[in-house]
């Protein structure tokens, strides 16, 4: 297990890089500049801003910025924001990925608890008035885009109802509350961009779910779980369950990059202070220094949740051995 | 008597119509002994197995008519709650297939203790040490060290030893054996043969025995029923059913058997297949394969004929007005 954890890791080393040396040429390639902002701008004079171009760099030709970009990048050197005010990107981007974390791992726990739980009783009540009822839910909620989902959920909870905040991750002026207080105000924050960023991906797993669990249904163990005298709960969540579960991990791996993904739409509609937000305003701003360090970031969020859902996937099927070492 | 069965009939309700999977079928078993079931695939041996395990896929099966006597009282009345105590602890099933019918996903040696502790109410250590004991009973070398193993680590006749373990785990006092060696090797099937004879004398449950193979039949029924088509057409004491078959597909069945014909010739089969069971002829079922029939099979069904000495035939051959 060890070996291949760390043969997969130095895999994910060259992917990342190729990942971000894709970026890097592509942010090049499309048209501006972290420097047009000051461009026919009163009081800075086109001296100025070659000035400035000059000294971050970017008059240099790309190979010789990108060979620099690599040195500092292997170095742990994530440079300067173009943008915000010259802050260190490392600085930016840590501040962001605990956000950003709150607000995935909220809305994967949803999905998961939510798909995993939907899917199975729809599975044993197959064919009943609750099971249509599932099934027509999830596609609906499956096919509703998520900003304007997002929106209708302001406008109801936020603007009509007035008993859920619209946007940021906390109430201004909580600096100086107790913990309990924060964490509630804080939880009241996270309740729509959660909702709205699990429960599309909630509908598809409670699909997937309960086709796997009908599959699993028809085998032969499940007669044999029966025949053993076993009461129909144990049958379903534990020898059932099991056996369903383990495509299902798979499934839930691969959906990480799209929570990530989803992440950006929903914290720029929420104001939520994560990394997608970050990134989106750093691409507006040709800040590209920002927006490699959250590709980074992202990539290896991506890497690391795949490589749990495979240490998952081994650990529920017995039959699969990543080691040499047994049989 | 430990089990009577009487009139049972099991349908499958399918798009194309219902299929009579066991029409009407009688039989007994005494305390301790085996009566063995032989037939082709399809003629209705494992639904009726299921059917007295309460185990037919419902939908589309469903038991129609009939009862069920089991140790003095209708299984088929049995309430689902009483009937999962019966499962798995006074009748108890081994499937055909052990690979499919382990799960993969739990130690062979977990699911032997699961069915101790569920009707013991032993506690976790005691229905271990109960358990390894039963793989040991079913002779797996190793049993403590085989008890960590997964179904796919074990060869198929270990896998079977295992489904035994599991199955005569609370002494049942009737064993169900779903062709349990057709999947097997022919060295492990005999191998196993011997297993199940041993511990039925040990235990003293009372076996059915269902199996295409009549060599198996030879050597562990008592009783032997022969179905073909959802129906018993022949019922025998085990040494008259090989001494002197009397329904021609008994006798087919028997001259097919490797060892009973002449030697260096090509082994004599049945002509034409089992007939589709939501399309039955209207007469004797076997009509239309049968090398001794004559006008009155093509329209009316032979009755059960009693031949004496607890024979019993379904064939026009033997009836009365006839000879």
């Amino acid at each position: 297990m060890t070996g291949f954890i760390i043969k997969r890791l130095m895999q994910s080393v060259l992917l990342i890089f190729l990942v971000l040396t894709i970026t890097f040429f592509l942010l090049h390639l499309a048209p501006g500049d972290p420097m047009a902002k000051y461009y026919n701008r009163q009081g800075i004079s086109p001296e100025t801003v070659k000035m400035m171009r000059a000294k971050f760099g970017l008059d240099r030709p790309i190979t010789e910025q990108y060979i620099k970009w690599v040195a500092n990048f292997a170095r742990g050197d994530f440079g300067f924001s173009l943008h915000y005010d010259r802050r260190p990107v490392r600085d930016l981007v840590f501040e962001a990925i605990p956000n950003t974390l709150r607000l995935t791992v909220a809305a994967l726990l949803l999905y998961i608890v939510i798909g995993i739980s939907l899917g199975i009783l729809s599975a044993v009540k197959k064919g009943t008035l609750f099971d249509k009822v599932n099934t027509v839910t999830a596609l609906f909620l499956y096919s509703i885009p998520s900003f304007w989902l997002s929106l209708m959920l302001i406008f109801i909870f936020s603007l009509k109802l007035g008993i859920l905040p619209s946007s940021h991750m906390q109430s201004i002026g909580m600096e100086g509350a107790g913990w309990f207080e924060l964490l509630c105000d804080r939880a009241r924050h996270l309740v729509l961009p959660a909702f709205v960023l699990g429960v599309a991906s909630a509908a598809g797993m409670a699909r997937y779910m309960r086709g796997s669990m009908l599959d699993v249904l028809r085998e032969d163990y499940i007669r044999t779980a029966r025949a053993k005298g076993l009461e129909n709960k144990k049958i379903f969540l534990k020898h059932a369950f099991r056996n369903a579960a383990i495509p299902v991990v798979t499934i839930i791996g691969l959906s990480i990059p799209f929570l990530l993904g989803g992440a950006v739409v929903i914290e720029k509609i929420f104001s939520w202070p994560g990394m997608g937000r970050l990134a989106v305003d750093a691409i507006y701003a040709r800040d590209y220094p920002v927006v490699l360090a959250v590709n980074f970031v992202v990539g290896v969020m991506v890497i690391l949740g795949n490589l749990v859902a495979d240490i998952g996937y081994a650990l529920l099927d017995p039959r699969i051995k990543v080691t040499k070492k047994t049989e | 008597m430990l089990l009577r069965v009487n009139n049972l009939e099991t349908i499958f309700r399918m798009d194309r119509g219902d299929v009579r999977a066991v029409d009407g079928i009688n039989f007994n078993i005494k305390t301790g002994k085996t009566l063995g079931m032989v037939g082709e695939s399809g003629c209705g041996k494992s639904v009726t197995a299921l059917s007295i395990m309460r185990l037919v896929p419902d939908p589309p099966g469903k038991i129609t008519a009939g009862s069920i006597e089991f140790d003095g009282r209708n299984i088929l009345s049995l309430p689902e709650k009483e009937m999962r105590k019966v499962r798995g602890n006074e009748i108890s099933i081994v499937f055909q297939e052990p690979l499919s019918s382990l799960n993969p996903v739990f130690t062979c040696g977990e699911q032997v203790r699961e069915a101790i502790a569920l009707h013991s109410h032993l506690g976790r250590k005691d229905s271990k040490a109960k358990a390894v004991e039963m793989l040991r009973k079913v002779r797996i070398p190793d049993p403590e060290i085989r008890y960590k193993n997964y179904p796919h680590q074990m060869s198929g006749g270990m896998r079977q030893r295992v489904m035994i373990a599991m199955a005569l785990s609370c002494q049942p006092k009737l064993l169900i054996a779903d062709e349990p060696t057709t999947a097997l090797d022919v060295s492990v099937q005999a191998q196993i043969i011997e297993l199940l004879r041993d511990l039925r004398e040990e235990l003293g449950m009372s076996v059915l025995l269902i199996t295409h193979d009549l060599a198996v039949i030879a050597q562990m029924a008592d009783t032997v029923v022969v179905m073909y088509a959802g129906k018993i057409v022949e019922k025998a004491p085990v040494e008259r059913l090989f001494s002197e078959p009397s329904h021609p597909y008994t006798q087919g069945l028997l001259a097919s058997m490797p060892g009973y014909s002449v030697s260096g010739k090509a082994l004599p089969v049945i002509p034409g297949s089992v007939p589709d069971p939501a399309k039955l002829p209207p007469g004797c079922r076997f009509s239309d394969r049968c090398s001794k029939r004559i006008d009155r099979c093509f329209v009316e069904e032979p009755p059960l004929f009693d031949l004496g000495n607890s024979h019993f035939s379904r064939c026009w051959l033997y009836s009365k007005e006839e000879s």
